[in-house]
């Protein structure tokens, strides 16, 4: 081990006075008390699905809650305009039923470079888990998903979240997660408040993010 | 941490910021807007202060316990694929990422702002290893086109309008569109265009984090825009420099932290964008992922029973935008990375009291209690200014102000004495200039009136009234 970290360990041991075992600083972890709300609404009094909708919009992602047999054709309209789609391993196919025959399609097998991820329309995902409280969507990057690169260079990501996928709030949402993937957690398009403290969207994410909740 | 070169003491920085009618518009009216939103935001969850206090104690026990939950991480992490390594201080932390980046073959990377590397001077050190260091955020890009320095934890160009902002794009950057007007939507799409091909091409990222979970070996970055995903998602290799207050010990806690900080920085429920990873992922990102953990002053703080909370802070900048010394200074006469009410405290005990800037931050706050009223974990602020003032008063009294505390108690031990000083002072008057202040009095009492004005003493003092008006003298 390096010197730097026995150092640096010696420093804090000094600055701390003596440490507890590692089980001892765990029971104490585990008795802090943690008097703050899991959940912010209560899903059963409130629909937290609209909830979702209301607040994905509000930070100008478009949001259309429609019923899963519906899905295909509205993934086909939203994408009339978007030159090519790249679809990830794992999407249902289902999904792409309603695309025309002559919609360009590409897959990232072999993977595509970013300069090659550059040059892609669009992407159309699933996601692992929606925040409803922060309009939040989350990707873990599995099935459906792609990897981190395929939903960043791409400037239009469509995403499908099914109903059941809505958490209420964030403790919800990461109980659901595994935290040894990566993840990514998505709320509106790019933004920055860099120019007087001023959402604008639209800078080095995808700067169209359509949102398709299927009940 | 670098003290930017002949940085003068507070006050002599924050004369000439507060002569700056343009800076002090710019601050006002950023510093206003944030702050209506973030009350908005923060209201919407009406057990913010239970939130607060749970964050104040998970750090707490953190802090108490930070051997052991670094050595977690690091367990975590490493399991994970990741590489771990342990600076002691700035240029130990320097010397640790120029070389990676020279072992990944490079000689450019791409960052993501963060407060750690800024506080280590890292992008010096690299470009004088001949390694070009490319700063992705907007207001880091406006601050490096400017050959500026950052004035805000949060938004670095918060001293800059759109107008200056638009007219810096289009003299500074080379690939600016043509007609690119002060519209900010424009302007990013600017910042957009200039930085695509950097990024595409990258191979090596650098970043700090915002949080490292101990049980995981998570690192997450929270950020808006989109660069950040860019830097720790498509070089193969990234290395990333978290200061060693950063953990927390469990996954668990990140249902606390992401709901304080997106609404005490940018007053949003959720930022566009976090990114979490763990080590590495086959297929999915970097596959040479560097953690360098730093200490660089953080473990003196850690000695220090009351300065310690400083090592709660999250780097929300919530104390910035509500602190009215810093709307009318401006972020860079606090002669740090770190501004504000978080800066007077975190600076000093960071870099030590050596330097005039350092010496003189404790006392760069009317200590009116607003940045311990916002702070998501409860730093009070002001007690520990209050502290480190005192301490520096033991250090270093004053000749002069000891003589005047002296000359003092033998004037008011007699009223005799004290009558004939108020008459003294009464006299006094003739010196003061419009609006009856004085403004500039003989040394040693000019170190007084070097920042603020002195009032001038009434005609009569209230004794020499009472004995005129009600008779007796008794």
């Amino acid at each position: 081990m390096s010197a730097a970290r026995e150092e640096i360990l010696a420093r804090i041991r000094a600055a701390t006075g003596v440490q507890a075992a590692p089980a001892e600083a765990d029971a104490a972890y585990a008795a802090l008390p943690r008097p703050y709300r899991r959940a912010h609404h209560d899903p059963s009094a409130t629909d937290v699905v609209a909830l979702f909708a209301e607040r994905a919009a509000d930070y100008r992602a478009v949001v259309t809650r429609l019923r899963a047999d519906e899905v295909p054709a509205a993934i086909a309209a939203a994408v009339a305009t978007v030159p090519s789609l790249l679809l990830p391993d794992g999407l249902p196919p289902e999904w792409l039923a309603g695309l025309p025959a002559d919609a360009q399609l590409v897959r990232d097998d072999p993977p595509l470079s970013p300069a090659g991820l550059d040059r892609v329309g669009g992407v159309i995902t699933g996601c692992a888990v929606a925040i409803a409280e922060t309009g939040t969507v989350v990707l873990d990057h599995g099935a459906g998903q792609g990897r981190r690169a395929l939903t960043l260079v791409p400037d239009f990501h469509l995403v499908v979240v099914r109903a059941d996928q809505v958490a209420a709030d964030i403790a919800d949402a990461l109980a659901r997660l595994d935290p040894g993937r990566p993840h990514t957690l998505i709320s509106g398009p790019s933004a920055t408040s860099d120019i007087e403290l001023i959402r604008v969207e639209g800078v080095h994410g995808p700067r169209n993010l359509h949102i398709l909740i299927a009940d | 941490m670098p003290t930017y070169l002949g940085m003068p003491a507070f006050p002599q920085a924050a004369k000439s910021a507060v002569g700056n009618a343009q800076l002090r518009r710019n601050l006002t009216h950023a510093t206003t807007v944030i702050r209506t939103k973030r009350a908005k935001a923060v209201a919407e969850l009406d057990d913010w202060e239970q939130l607060r206090q749970t964050a104040k104690a998970i750090k707490d026990h953190t802090l108490a316990n930070l051997g052991t939950y670094l050595v977690r991480l690091e367990e975590n992490v490493t399991r994970a694929g990741g590489h771990v390594h342990w600076a002691r201080d700035a240029a130990e932390a320097n010397d640790i990422v120029t070389n990676l980046v020279r072992q990944a073959g490079a000689d450019r990377a791409v960052k993501v702002k963060s407060m750690a590397t800024q506080e280590t001077g890292l992008n010096e050190a690299l470009e004088a290893a001949g390694i070009t260091a490319i700063e992705t955020d907007l207001a880091e890009l406006i601050v490096q086109l400017g050959h500026d320095r950052p004035s805000h934890i949060l938004v670095p160009a918060i001293h800059r309008n759109r107008a200056e902002i638009g007219q810096l794009f289009r003299v500074a950057m080379a690939d600016a569109p043509a007609g690119l007007t002060d519209d900010p939507p424009q302007l990013a799409a600017a910042a957009r265009q200039h930085l695509r091909n950097e990024f595409l091409a990258a191979t090596v990222g650098i970043s700090g984090a915002n949080f490292a979970v101990a049980d995981t070996g998570s690192l997450l970055v929270v950020e808006s825009e989109g660069n950040g995903r860019m830097c720790v998602t498509l070089p193969n290799t990234l290395i990333s420099v978290v200061g060693v207050e950063k953990v927390l010990p469990s996954w668990r806690d990140l249902e606390v932290f992401l709901a304080l900080l997106p609404r005490s920085s940018t007053a949003e429920r959720m930022n566009p964008y976090t990114t979490i990873w763990s080590g590495v992922t086959p297929g999915d990102g970097p596959q040479d992922f560097h953690l360098v953990l730093l200490d660089n002053g953080r473990t003196d703080t850690l000695a220090d029973a009351t300065g310690r909370q400083a090592l709660r802070c999250i780097r929300c900048s919530a104390c910035l935008n509500v602190c009215p010394v810093y709307e009318r200074a401006g972020g860079h006469a606090y002669g740090s990375p770190y501004p504000g009410p978080i800066g007077a405290i975190l600076s000093p005990q960071l870099r030590g009291v050596g330097s005039a800037i350092d010496a003189s931050l404790p006392f760069a706050s009317s200590l009116c209690g607003a940045c311990y009223e916002v702070c998501p974990v409860a730093i009070n602020i002001p007690e520990v200014l209050v502290e480190q003032r005192s301490r520096s008063v033991e250090n270093h009294r004053h000749f002069s102000e000891r003589a005047v505390f002296a000359a003092s108690g033998y004037v008011l031990r007699s009223p005799r004495r004290l009558a004939l000083a108020q008459r003294a002072a009464s006299l006094g008057r003739h010196v003061a200039g419009r609006g009856g202040r004085i403004r500039r009095l003989p040394p040693p009492l000019s170190a007084w009136t070097d920042t603020r004005d002195a009032p001038a003493p009434p005609p009569e003092s209230f004794r020499a009234w009472w004995a005129r008006t009600r008779g007796t003298g008794k």
